[in-house]
């Protein structure tokens, strides 16, 4: 039970995040969004702007710096005149102040030649296609036996369709950058982002330069849940504006202009046929998907890919198809893929369990599979039936009465339901270096990001363990592009990429240190590339199981969760004081996807229409009841050195499925598509 | 262009400023009292909290001529090892950090409307303030530890 590191810096508010450093002569910049979803840019008038006290510069398409070309077409920020969706980034305003700034920006005039705009995504789009890898880089499509004939021949058949809505990360720090150019053409980044080694070579290839001219520093970051994964649009432009005034330039995305420009997850339509015997047991699983993509990114959500692994079955068909429309571009928003699509997926498995009058928990036990279905490989560890028995006996499940809509005190119906959770345990190559200094600390360095999973606190004590020193002997210096190469803050692989590396590093430092330290210490360099990539072929996977209880509102149709409980598998947790807490946020997110969380999209505006935190509800202090999160023991030699799974993502997994199958448990009513609103339960009550 | 006085953390400010500077932008622009930070422009997310004249206000909603002739604290104004930090910190009652000078604050004048409040009086008290990274167990347990504490006489605080 570690205390987190930048504890009390966050507590007295020391911590500086991008915005805050303070740099002389700094101007602010302001961005102008595509008033149009589609179309051409005709003109950008900027006299008036340019003409206000305090205004230095205005940007647009006519006076951009040309950039390099790369494959993320959101980068290329004002090299086009064409407009690829409504919000787009199409002029920016430079001033002496925020306030001017922003009043200029409403001043720049953009004419445009509007074209008719497709927004909305649809089962029978006829843009849909087969991308040829999905996010993650996993097949689009993937089939096994005869799905068709055996899901025709199953005794007990579910053939359901389920929606997940648009939802935005929503860090609680907006997308920050300050960029400044130092006199030898540096180019120096503060800035808010999940990995500062990939942003630095972003950037560099971006503005044509060596990934050395590029330094990025991140040394406290409000928040991401894979929004801040990759660059987005903002660092650019905040670099070229730096650029064209001389001056460091500071731009914080108002949460506004968040919605269009900083990624979403993508609206999903799911078709989850599963048939199975009398007895529960699953012989033909089909998971087909339908998510959009935008006209300048081509993103994959791979929501299908959780049902290669999850069951056995004999027959198995898994495929996404993906439709370009003329919409913000859609990227990772914690756990992309298994988030919606095990939402799918556990609600037909419950739908299967009150077909089959099988208990849920035993249904899933009954379907475990003993390897992966998908690729034959054994698991490294695979402790899903642990967590459903473990979490059963600790929510009182063996009391439950299975039929639903019964249980009711005044004007509240009472339901439970369980759901299983699955994310890959993944480890990435990268370096670290560490140094015994002559006062007998020890310095280490990894590019990691610390967005608020406790990374800092977590490689500290693995390289403490490593070292066999007293935690308080280690400093751990992380978020800087100049630290040892490291892999981004995402898949749950942060922890095991660079505590591997943090080993590493220690390991090859204890071997060179005999007796004294001389004054300049001792340093040790590792990388992973070679381990990484040569370990034994398993299937790595973290389990988990949430179980939750919900009130139903007869009255308002509102859908209270008085109760929850997460149990998972994910290896040796390494804090458990910072893992509880990962686990629970990650619930309590699953919850605001199940209940709340929707971008809803203007079909004649071609945006979405409730951009800020008073339209889009995220969960509150006083949506949130009692949360537990425990864990099961569970020791993998096929992990890394440190025995751990990576657990950011997991704890958003199945919780959504959870409720939504309470909801049915409690109301007799079954909820295919999220979020379960009062408007949505009240007209099936 | 408006002249303001303010007291902010203990010191005086007298300063030229423009009508529409928020009261936020006044503190981390102009003061440096970057310790408060921006979340959501529309006084949604609580995350640049203070308290002016002892009650919490959302200081992205609030111009800075509003604050003249009054007394603001911040998160770095606080007496060091504020019991409402201590808690935080030690109830791991955070992850990324963002919100938490306004969730302290707010709680702070949580505790002062109710020295002693309930966890569900605590969740409600603190809606207005939201925290996307912890699922608001620890702020919770935090609240209620930091109360206790501050219910306690002076004299046993400082033996303590």
């Amino acid at each position: 039970m570690t205390d987190r590191l930048e504890g009390w810096e966050k507590v007295t508010g020391a911590a500086r995040y991008a915005y805050e450093y303070p740099l002389e002569n700094v101007a602010y910049l302001a961005a102008v969004q595509a008033t149009v979803a589609r179309g051409e840019i005709l003109a950008v008038d900027a006299e008036a702007a340019l003409g206000m006290p305090g205004v230095l510069a205005v940007l647009s398409g006519g006076n951009a710096p040309r950039l390099a070309p790369v494959d993320d077409g959101e980068l290329a920020v004002l090299q086009s005149r064409r407009v690829a969706y409504r919000g787009q980034f199409v002029a920016a305003v430079i001033a002496e102040t925020p306030e001017t700034a922003a009043e200029a920006a409403r001043h720049v005039r953009v004419e445009y030649a509007p074209e008719a705009a497709d927004v909305l995504l649809r089962a029978d789009h006829e843009g849909l296609y087969a991308p040829e890898k999905v996010n993650g880089g996993f097949p689009a499509d993937t089939e096994s036996g005869d799905p068709d004939a055996a899901f025709a021949a199953s005794a007990v058949r579910v053939d359901a369709t389920y929606t997940t809505p648009a939802e935005h990360n929503n860090p609680m720090e907006p997308h920050t950058t300050v960029a400044l150019w130092e006199d030898d053409g540096t180019l120096v980044l503060y800035d808010s982002n999940q990995g500062p080694s990939a942003v630095q070579s972003t950037l560099a290839e971006v503005f044509g330069l060596e990934p050395a001219q590029v330094r990025v520093i991140s040394e406290h970051v409000g928040g991401g849940f894979g929004s801040k994964g990759t660059p987005r649009p903002n660092v650019v432009l905040a670099a070229m504006a730096a650029r064209v005034t001389g001056r460091p330039v500071k731009f914080a995305v108002p949460r506004r202009q968040m919605w269009a420009t900083t990624g979403y997850r993508t609206p999903t339509i799911q078709r989850v046929r599963l048939g199975a015997g009398l007895d529960g047991r699953l012989d033909a699983v089909i998971h087909e998907v339908v998510a959009q993509t935008s006209a300048v990114r081509e993103f994959a959500e791979q929501a299908a890919v959780p049902a290669r692994m999850m069951y056995r079955a004999a027959n198995r068909r898994t495929r996404h198809r993906i439709v370009r429309l003329d919409v913000p571009s859609p990227s990772w928003m914690r756990a992309p893929g298994e988030t919606p699509g095990m939402f799918a997926l556990e609600s037909a498995m419950d739908e299967l369990a009150v077909l089959t009058g099988v208990d849920p928990v035993e249904l899933r036990v009954r379907n475990d599979a003993p390897e992966d279905p998908e690729s034959g490989l054994p698991f490294s560890s695979r402790n899903l039936v642990a967590c459903l028995r473990e979490g059963a006996a600790r929510f009182g499940w063996d009391a439950r009465d299975p039929r639903p809509g019964v249980r009711r005190e005044g004007r509240t119906l009472l339901g439970t339901g369980v759901a299983a959770a699955t994310y890959p345990a993944s480890t990435r190559p990268g370096e670290a270096v560490a140094r015994a200094e002559p006062d007998g600390t020890f310095t280490v360095r990894v590019a990691a990001a610390d967005i608020g999973t406790g990374a800092r606190t977590a490689l500290a004590v693995i390289a403490a363990d490593a070292l066999k020193t007293d935690l308080g002997k280690v400093r751990m210096e992380i978020g800087d592009s100049r630290l040892p190469r490291a892999v981004v803050a995402g898949g749950s692989a942060g922890t095991s990429s660079w505590g591997t590396a943090v080993v590493r590093a220690c390991e090859a430092l204890l071997v060179r240190l005999n007796g004294e330290i001389p004054p300049e210490g001792v340093e040790a360099r590792a990388s992973t590339a070679d381990e990484v990539r040569s370990r034994q072929k398993y299937a790595r996977h973290a389990f988990g199981a949430h179980f939750a209880e919900v009130a139903v509102d007869l009255d308002t149709g509102e859908v209270r969760v008085p109760r929850m409980l997460g149990v998972f598998a994910a290896g040796r947790i390494i804090n458990p004081k910072a893992a509880r807490s990962q686990f629970v946020g990650g619930m309590t997110m699953g919850i605001g996807m199940a209940l709340l969380e929707e971008s809803i999209m203007d079909e004649a505006f071609g945006d979405h229409v409730n951009r800020d935190l008073a339209q889009y509800h995220v969960p509150t202090c006083a949506d949130i009841r009692k949360i537990d999160a425990v864990w099961v023991p569970e020791a993998d030699p096929h992990l890394n050195p440190m025995g751990a799974k990576g657990i950011g993502e997991i704890g958003i997994v199945g919780a959504a499925a959870a409720i939504a199958n309470a909801v049915h448990h409690a109301t007799g009513a079954r909820f295919r598509d999220l979020p379960i609103t009062p408007a949505r339960v009240l007209a099936e009550l | 262009m408006p002249r303001i006085r303010v007291e902010v953390d203990g010191s005086s400010y007298e300063d030229d400023v423009e009508p529409r500077l928020l009261l936020v932008h006044y503190l981390r622009d102009r003061l440096g009292k970057v310790g408060t930070p921006v979340g959501c422009d529309t006084t949604n997310c609580g995350a640049c909290t203070v308290l002016m004249d002892g009650l919490s206000v959302k200081s992205c909603s609030v111009l800075a001529v509003q604050a003249d002739g009054r007394e603001v604290t911040t998160v770095e104004g606080l007496r060091a090892g504020h019991p409402m930090q201590r808690a935080f910190h030690e109830e791991h009652a955070l992850q990324c950090g963002y919100c938490t000078p306004g969730m302290i604050m707010a709680s702070i004048d949580l505790l002062r409307e109710n020295a002693d409040p309930s966890e569900d009086e605590i969740r409600d008290g603190l809606e207005g303030n939201l925290c996307r990274c912890t699922g608001y167990q620890n702020i919770v347990r935090a609240v209620r530890r930091a109360a206790t504490e501050m219910r306690r006489p002076a004299s046993e605080e400082v033996t303590s």
